[in-house]
This record gives C-alpha cells, sequence and structure tokens, in this order.
C-alpha cells in the first residue's frame, strides 16, 4: 500500500471543498450547465440516461480494506446499494444525486479517495498491472512509477486541457496484464543490457471509433528520464494534436498521421532540448515514492500446506484454485482473483454487502490489501496458502467464488443501453445472456481460456475489439444489432479482431457465439490450443461458414 | 416531446404544457411539427436551473391518449434497467 502524505490530503479535502461551491453556485443558478460541465466532469461526474453517474479512480488498482468500506459507504448511503468495476480500474455509481456528490466525495477523502480525472480531456487514472508487487519475475513494483506519474500528471495545468483524454497504463511482467497496448502510453519496466531499470515506451494505442496497437517508439528510457520524456511526448501531442475535430483529437491518430518514425523523432528533438531539467529524477525522489509503499511481513510457509493437501480432495473448492488462484512470488502465499462474474449478474457489479464483507476477508487474509484488475475483477493479492479452503467457504457465502476467472463467461462489458448516454445498444443482457448459456463449469473448463467483451457503443469502453470475441453494439433502422469480431487479444501479443461477417440482430448473438465457440472446439488442433491461437491458424473463414451458413 | 434530467438528482423529466416539468411521460406536452418542438424545446432550453440537456424525443400515440416512449433508448429511460440488477448466484 502507498501511503499518502499531508500533500495529498489536503489536497483532497480542499478539491471537495472546492466541488461543493460549485455544485451549490450550479444549483443555485449562479453557474450554467455550460459554466459547470467542463467541472463536473473534472470530478469524474457525468450525466447519463437514468442519473448522473460518477466515476471514482482506483490508482494502479490498489484498495486497502479501509478504502473498500469507503467504497460500499458511498453506495449504500449516496446510490443505490452496489457500484460497477470498470476496465480503467475505477469504480461507477450509477445513481448519485448532484446536491449530494459533495457529501460522497468528502466521505472518499477520508479514506484517501477521490474522482480527479477521471473524465474530460486530461490525463486520466494511470493503471498498472493488478498484480504488481506479488506477480513472479517481475521487473520492480511498478506501481512505484505509477505513483510517481500520478503525482506529476494531477491537476498538471500543460496536461489539464489536452486535445482529448490521455490514458497511461504500466507493466513490470513479462505477460501484460495491464493492456498497455492498447493505451495513449504504455510503459513497459524492463532491464536493459548494463542492468539498469528503464521503459519501453509506446504510443499511439486506443480503441474507440479508429482502434490502433501501440508502437514502440524507444526501446529503453533510463528511469530517472521517464517523467521529462513523458512531457516531451505529451508536449508534442499538445502542438500537433488536433483540436478541430473529436474523432481525430487522440494521439494515437497524430501518431498514425505522422507515421511513428516521424512522431518518435519529434519526441526524441523536444526530448534532447528539454535537456536535464527539473524533470530528471534523482534517486532520493524514486527513493522516497518507494520508501511510502509498504508491503506485508510475510511468514515462512511451506509450499504445500496440510490444509490445501485435504481441500484439494473437494471437487468444488478444487475447480476453484484451479481457476482463481495464482502463483505468488513469495512461497506458501497465492495470489486470489474474486470472479464479479456471477451467471446471470452485471459484469463487474459488486453490492454495499459483498464490499463490506470482502474488505473483511482482505484483513483477515490478505493483509487489508484488494486489487482491482481491467478484466472487471478483484484481487486478493497476499494469501496465505493454508487459508485457501475457508477463503473459498467465505467467498461462496457471499457469491464471490464463481470458478470462472479467464474463461467463456468471465465477460467483459461497458454498461450499454441500459445506463450509457452514448450507447447504441445493451450490453449487460448479453453478457448476462452468455453466462447462462455457458453455466455448466465443465463446459466452461473445456473451452478453456476464452475472453469475450462486448461493448454499447463505438466508443469501446468494454475493449471489444481485444476481445477473442468481440461484440459491438449497433443500431439500425432503430432495432438493436451487434458486430462480431474474433482473434482480438489484449497482452503482449495485442492484436485487433477481425469481423466473421454482418451484424446480428440481439436475439441471434448467444447463438452465433455458441456457434463460433462449437467450431473452435471443432477445428481446434489439441484440448490445449487456445481459442485465439486456433483463429490466428485459420483465420476467420470456418467460423465464418459456420455462423453465416444457416443465416 | 420534449424531455431532460432534472438539475438536482439527474432524474428523466418531461416538459409538460404548463411550462413546467414532470416525470410521467403521460404528462408530457406532445408536439406534432418541427415548428411546435423548437418551441417547446426553446422553452424548455431557457430552464438552465431546472433541467439538463433537452432534447426532442420521438413518442407514439395510440388511440389519441396512450403515450408511449417512440425508441429503445426512451423506453429504457422511462421504464428503467432491463436486466437482473444484482448478483444472484455464484
Amino acid at each position: 500500500m502507498y501511503a499518502y502524505d499531508e500533500l495529498d490530503r489536503t489536497l483532497l479535502n480542499e478539491r471537495v471543498e472546492e466541488f461543493r461551491d460549485q455544485v451549490k453556485r450550479r444549483l443555485s443558478g449562479e453557474l450554467t450547465e455550460d459554466e459547470f460541465k467542463m467541472l463536473r466532469l473534472q470530478n469524474g461526474v457525468y450525466l447519463q440516461l437514468h442519473a448522473y453517474m460518477f466515476r471514482v479512480a482506483i490508482p494502479y488498482g490498489t484498495l486497502s480494506s479501509k478504502q473498500l468500506r469507503g467504497l460500499a459507504h458511498v453506495a449504500r448511503t449516496y446510490d443505490r446499494g452496489y457500484g460497477h468495476f470498470t476496465t480503467r480500474q475505477n469504480i461507477q455509481y450509477n445513481w448519485i444525486k448532484l446536491a449530494e456528490l459533495p457529501d460522497a466525495l468528502a466521505s472518499l477523502a477520508e479514506v484517501g479517495i477521490h474522482s480527479m480525472q477521471t473524465s474530460g480531456n486530461n490525463t486520466r487514472n494511470v493503471t498498472s498491472d493488478q498484480w504488481a508487487g506479488v506477480a513472479p519475475g517481475e521487473i520492480e513494483d511498478p506501481r512505484i512509477w505509477s505513483e510517481l506519474l500520478r503525482q506529476y500528471t494531477t491537476l498538471h495545468p500543460e496536461f489539464s486541457f489536452l486535445p482529448r483524454k490521455f490514458k497511461f497504463a504500466i507493466t513490470a511482467s513479462a505477460h501484460d496484464r495491464a493492456a498497455i497496448k492498447i493505451h495513449d502510453i504504455g510503459l513497459r519496466l524492463h532491464r536493459n543490457a548494463q542492468g539498469e531499470i528503464g521503459f519501453e515506451v509506446l504510443v499511439g494505442g486506443g480503441l474507440g471509433r479508429t482502434p490502433f496497437i501501440a508502437k514502440t517508439i524507444r526501446p529503453f528510457v533510463h528511469g530517472r528520464d521517464l517523467l521529462s520524456y513523458v512531457e516531451a511526448i505529451l508536449r508534442v501531442y499538445n502542438q500537433y494534436g488536433r483540436r478541430d475535430n473529436i474523432y481525430k483529437a487522440r494521439i494515437k491518430i497524430l501518431v498514425h498521421e505522422l507515421g511513428v518514425e516521424k512522431f518518435a523523432a519529434e519526441v526524441e528533438e523536444e526530448w534532447r532540448a528539454m535537456g536535464e531539467s527539473a524533470l530528471t529524477l534523482d534517486d532520493g525522489v524514486i527513493e522516497e515514492i518507494r520508501s511510502r509503499f509498504s508491503y506485508p511481513a510475510y511468514e515462512k510457509l511451506p509450499h504445500m500446506p496440510e490444509e490445501l493437501k485435504k481441500a484439494a480432495q473437494v471437487p468444488p473448492f478444487e475447480r476453484w484454485r484451479r481457476n482463481s488462484v495464482f502463483t505468488h512470488k513469495v512461497q506458501g502465499y497465492s495470489i486470489v482473483t474474486i470472479s464479479l462474474k456471477p451467471v446471470g449478474a452485471p459484469p463487474g457489479d459488486a453490492t454495499a454487502e459483498q464490499m463490506d464483507a470482502l474488505a473483511d476477508l482482505a484483513d483477515k487474509y490478505s493483509f487489508g490489501e484488494i486489487r482491482v484488475g481491467h478484466e472487471q475483477n478483484l484481487a486478493l493479492p497476499h494469501v496465505a496458502k493454508r487459508d485457501l479452503p475457508a477463503l473459498w467457504k467465505a467467498l461462496d457465502k457471499l457469491g464471490l467464488a464463481t470458478p470462472n476467472v479467464n474463461l467463456v463467461s468471465d465477460i467483459i462489458a461497458c454498461p450499454g443501453l441500459d445506463y450509457c448516454s452514448l450507447a447504441n445498444a445493451r450490453s449487460i443482457p448479453i453478457a448476462q445472456e452468455l453466462t447462462r448459456r455457458f453455466a455448466n463449469p465443465d463446459t466452461a473448463e473445456l473451452i478453456g481460456r476464452l475472453h469475450i467483451n462486448i461493448s454499447g457503443c463505438i466508443n469501446a469502453c468494454g475493449h471489444h475489439h481485444v476481445g477473442h470475441i468481440g461484440i459491438l453494439g449497433v443500431e439500425k433502422n432503430g432495432e438493436e444489432f451487434y458486430q462480431i469480431t474474433i482473434g482480438g487479444r489484449a497482452d503482449e501479443h495485442a492484436e485487433l479482431g477481425m469481423l466473421i461477417g454482418p451484424a446480428v440482430p440481439y436475439g441471434e448473438v448467444a447463438d452465433v457465439v455458441e456457434d463460433i465457440v462449437e467450431a473452435y472446439l471443432a477445428l481446434r488442433e489439441r484440448p490445449d490450443e487456445l481459442f485465439v491461437d486456433t483463429v490466428k491458424r485459420l483465420g476467420v473463414e470456418p467460423f465464418k461458414e459456420r455462423v453465416y451458413a444457416t443465416r | 416531446m420534449v424531455t431532460a434530467n432534472r438539475t438536482a438528482d439527474g432524474a428523466v423529466i418531461y416538459r409538460n404544457a404548463a411550462q413546467g416539468w414532470s416525470t410521467d411521460l403521460s404528462d408530457a406536452a406532445i408536439v406534432r411539427n418541427v415548428d411546435e418542438a423548437r418551441a417547446l424545446l426553446a422553452e424548455a432550453v431557457a430552464d438552465d436551473v431546472g433541467a439538463v440537456g433537452p432534447y426532442i424525443a420521438p413518442v407514439s400515440v395510440k388511440d389519441g391518449e396512450t403515450v408511449k416512449p417512440g425508441n429503445l433508448r426512451e423506453h429504457i429511460r422511462q421504464s428503467g434497467l432491463t436486466i437482473d440488477l444484482l448478483p444472484v448466484s455464484a
């Protein structure tokens, strides 16, 4: 966990009071909606179909149990008893009243949480690997650098009025769980030949209307130069990024139109001109940030405790362990992913009661720490293996032990037309129907790793372009239709999915997905050939044939 | 009709014939041509304190009196979520 200092606390409290005054003036009519809109957006407040939506940042996906209780409190007191975890390590509340927002913000500030820059044309919540600090083989905890970027970019005047929103993601593992290649700037921490720590810098990734996979503009930037290099990128973006057309304003368009070589050359020139500057980090600054992260005092524990051996004889436990429990860097401990995808429920939703109970379980079994992943699941990052059976029983009682992590029903979905004012079609009911179709856990395990992503419009909050199976809702003559892509992925081998054919109506989407999955089972070379690998080997044609032969 | 969200709490509201707002679609002022729609919208936009983002939306009127939303978006705004809300099973 990172410990905020007095400066952070003062900033949050001042921000709450500033927003309280802005809301008061809006409600009295002193501020028009035109004047107020940007102010509310800078505090994560949108207006959706039914109500205001309030988006709260969970920097690099790390929460203390106290903070999770704080999120539960807001859900219970100011909303309708639940929250929705998003694909960018945020939580959204869907029914907030404007008049009560300042009080909700104040209660979050008490536990060191805020909503600054969760909307608007600025640098957004810096996201990272939800297994940061506990993943085996990690170069270093990427949250140290995420926190540096968070402090640097928060309320930075030059980055508060960018051409469009701007998103960072950082990973320090070979396997990318942070989806860095679909971010405006993706940073991969690694060591150079001299053993120094630095970053591969990727720029221009993003989904939405015009999706691109990020491109590497520099294979290694030393850690001390991270901020100056990032500033050089943002200066080039600020200088050349288009402001005349919202659809052309993201940095991915600039990188594409200039060409990555030219863009990289512009950044290098800007960076050289900056020279040694106040942005060059000395070791003391980095160490100061590093020192504010605390880590658990792990016990020396056996690799295979008796409790685990015994529980392995219980099939439901063993199924859950197989799918939800992952290797920790410390022997005797595990990382446990908590599925927020129970059969028939909205993906990523958690009730206030579940959040409170999970906070208690984190205190009991995970040194009081919880993580949030972009797959819309939570994780307990430090669970002793001996405690896994007891944890499983407790999670099961809460409806939080669905053994489907990374399987076909572990669906990523945006709120869609049930909530969102931008959506053209519903996402959640499609996800719910698919979880029912694939509810049999034996079938799900037979299929193996398969990620379905659903977006209710081209803005792609459900990351449909990088779903192994991607589903995009569109509107045709007043009816909901869905385009289906296959073969996308968001990891270190990130690719955009390929369209299989014409859009299908709402009522046929689940049938189409079943057809695709059945085709895969018939076409795969071996039981362990993953869906994406079969698509890579065969292309879309056999799947297209299967889906459209009878339609 | 013209619809918006209420400023204080974001609730869905409809412009009525008495130059006010109602949360009930059946109270909405129904207009049948472009000029009437523009006039109703202009009146709604003028109430910047009470409502946010007014716009013209379609309705269907059955038997001359029963008013229904004219598309799925407006149906969801009027009737609420189409989904089972909370996690129910493990």
